[in-house]
């Protein structure tokens, strides 16, 4: 045996041993993938079961009618699915313009030695747990609210005609507006913190020739910046409005609980999220606990289909730009 | 908040801990039980106090009424508490015996700048009609009526309930229930309801929080919460016609007339009780457990505990504004336990002190 087939003995040694142990680093992470979405669809199959008592009673008017009546026990989830939705709006339409502002300064206007600090500042607040939010709503902002700024909007715009019954109800801090507003300064970091990073990928060289041409930063912004980030951007909004939907416990504290659809902002109301964590411990009879876990499969459902349209936009805003090319 | 979060953790580590102990130790040293929030304050001091004399240690998780159900119909604890009391033949189709372990009382309080603890009077229908939202300012002429003298201001009612279901809930629904015809009608009594008006705090504290908080409100929340929170509780007529406030004193005139002799499986609710000083929503907490018992030591242990309760334990639920049962309610409970309570070959688990 020459020394050259030795070599190449060697060689095809390492090689096989190497691709066993190729095969078994494929099959893990397989296995670890195959995990989630095992685990994804055992939470669907289990909510599906434990929500078919109630969704058999109840049919399809579950989804529609806004009783929630746990001594004659008839229940329906329109309440909670209006109070998710309303409270994820007004979350989603505070954060979008503050977090673009953020993304925006950080990225494009301020001075090098505060990008960072404030980049910090803002991932933070992203790492503040939920409860902090909500016992800081209940406990500061609720009461300011309540005695300075409530009573001047309900004074002020409570009589117009249409929207001012968006404004009426007695001054008490807690209700649908606060919850938005607190889901939104929780939302808010996530947003600004993906739209800062998106924006941070625009090539230098697009931004200095819009520059070099004679643009403003604005039209920089809005023609260059924004046109090559918008699926990032899209995802980061997304992204937020995937936790305002979830969010539990800064809700529970600030949205008065309250089982009605109220014209008012200001009244109080009730998310799926709330209204799990306050009922599921206490509910007794097969029928409540089977409703709850039927708004929790909605909840999942609703947050499911808000995934899923995001992905579809970002399809086609792909599509899009490839034809443009 | 925090007393009951770090409870419910304290719980949840401690049944953890319990259920290895159980394990290790043979369950002979180690007793658990899960249920109402109500009576946790007095029954986490009777623990210490039983562990000192004693050395045997009692874990209870104060997760809720409807959940202390729930935990031992899934066998999870040695006890159940409640404070709603399960109908007898609900107690008989899962095996139950149920018993009053302690008493205390639901009181309604109110934030109105200016007005102090005891000053408003609210006759029964009222205050049920204030609860289901036809009484809407503080100077309806109902409640002027009843209160001549007391300066109310011309301003919104905000109602606050539970969110969460509770015992208190029950309670108090079911006093106004008693009180109120259009109240039983349109809303009826449970653990939770369905509220015409009002917002939801989770928990007594959170009443009480919302209630501080929220100026011209109105809650409902177990004595000990308005006293430690320094809150204006209101004065209500009892069956009697008689204004009263709630106190010890009057908790225990409500008590000392239940008839619990007559009342089977001790399904008894204390609210509205006759006599002249009795507060009207008056309420007693539970204990369940199994009459057939595959762990009989088990269970000796947990009737060992609550007769101690019973006999040494009425000094400290006065001072925590609880009221203890009668003498003679706990021989009546004592009898109970000897007749009901057997291992599987049928032999008695409790045998006399």
């Amino acid at each position: 045996m020459d020394p050259g087939t030795s070599e190449i003995t060697l060689r095809v040694g390492r090689t096989s041993r190497s691709r066993i142990g190729d095969a078994l680093f494929v099959h893990v992470t397989r296995v670890f993938a195959l995990l989630v979405l095992l685990a994804v669809v055992g939470i669907l199959v289990s909510l599906a079961i434990g929500a078919w008592p109630a969704l058999r009673k109840f049919g399809f008017g579950f989804l529609v009618s806004s009783q929630w009546n746990p001594v004659t026990k008839t229940f329906g989830a329109l309440v909670p699915i209006f109070g998710t939705l309303i409270t994820s709006f007004i979350a989603v339409l505070i954060a979008i313009p503050v977090s673009f502002g953020i993304a925006l300064f950080i990225t494009e206007l301020a001075p090098v030695w505060l990008k960072r600090p404030v980049g910090t500042a803002i991932e933070l607040l992203a790492a503040i747990p939920s409860i902090i939010y909500g016992m800081w709503g209940l406990f500061v902002f609720a009461p300011l609210f309540s005695a300075h700024v409530q009573p001047w909007i309900t004074d002020h715009l409570g009589d117009w005609p249409i929207i001012g019954a968006l404004f009426q109800g007695p001054p008490m801090g807690i209700g649908i507006f606060t919850a938005g507003l607190i889901l939104a300064i929780m939302v808010i970091p996530f947003i600004a913190s993906v739209m800062r990073d998106v924006f941070e990928v625009v090539p230098p060289l697009l931004r200095e020739s819009a520059y070099g041409l004679g643009a403003t930063t604005w039209e920089v912004v809005r023609h260059v910046v924004l046109p090559y980030t918008k699926i990032g951007v899209i995802g980061g909004v997304m992204l937020g409005l995937g936790r305002a939907l979830g969010e539990t416990m800064a809700v529970t504290f600030v949205i008065g609980n309250a089982h009605r659809i109220s014209a008012s902002l200001f009244m109080p109301g009730a998310t799926i999220a709330s209204i799990l964590a306050n009922e599921f411990t206490e509910a007794d009879g097969r029928i409540y606990t089977s409703s709850l876990l039927a708004v929790g499969l909605i909840l999942f459902l609703i947050t499911f289909i808000v995934l899923t349209l995001a992905k579809l936009l970002l399809l086609r805003l792909t599509a899009q730009e490839g034809r443009r090319a | 908040m925090s007393r009951r979060l770090k409870g419910l953790f304290l719980g949840v580590a401690l049944c953890a801990l319990g259920v290895a102990g159980a394990a290790a130790a043979g369950g002979g040293t180690e007793i658990s039980g899960a249920g109402a929030t109500f009576p946790y304050p007095i029954y986490a001091k009777w623990a210490e106090a039983y562990h000192k004399a004693t050395g045997v240690r009692f874990n209870y998780q104060s997760i809720g009424s409807g959940g202390g159900i729930k935990q031992i119909k899934a066998r999870t604890v040695d006890f159940g508490a409640s404070d709603a009391p399960m109908k007898p033949e609900e107690l008989d189709q899962y095996g139950l015996i149920q018993w009053p372990q302690i008493m205390g009382g639901v009181v309604a309080v109110v934030n109105v700048p200016g007005v102090k603890a005891g000053e408003v009077k609210l006759p029964n229908a009222v205050l049920a009609d204030i609860f289901l939202g036809t009484v809407k300012r503080w100077n309806d002429p109902a409640i002027r009526a009843a209160n001549v003298g007391v300066e109310l201001p011309d301003k919104p009612i905000t109602v606050v309930h539970r969110a969460d279901g509770s015992g208190t809930t029950f309670i108090f629904t079911n006093y106004l229930s008693k009180v109120s015809p259009a109240w039983k009608a349109k809303v009826g009594f449970g653990k939770a309801v369905s509220w015409p008006t009002g917002v939801g705090g989770k928990g007594n504290e959170g009443v009480a929080s919302y209630v501080r908080r929220i100026r011209y409100s109105i809650g409902y929340v177990e004595y000990a919460y308005a006293l430690q929170n320094h809150m204006a509780y209101v004065r209500l007529r009892n069956r009697a016609g008689r204004y009263v406030s709630p106190s010890s004193k009057t908790f225990q005139a409500a008590a000392a007339n239940a008839d619990w002799k007559d009342a089977p499986g001790y399904y008894l609710i204390l609210t509205d009780q006759p006599g002249a000083g009795s507060w009207p929503i008056t309420g007693a907490s539970f204990i369940l457990v199994y009459k057939t018992q595959s762990r009989p030591e088990v269970t000796r242990q947990v009737l060992k505990f609550f007769d101690w309760s019973y006999h040494h334990g009425q000094k400290m639920a006065g001072r925590l504004d609880y009221v203890p049962m009668p003498a003679k309610v706990v021989r009546m409970v004592e009898r109970t336990w000897a007749r009901e309570i057997k291992d599987r070959s049928g032999r008695p688990v409790w045998t006399a002190r």
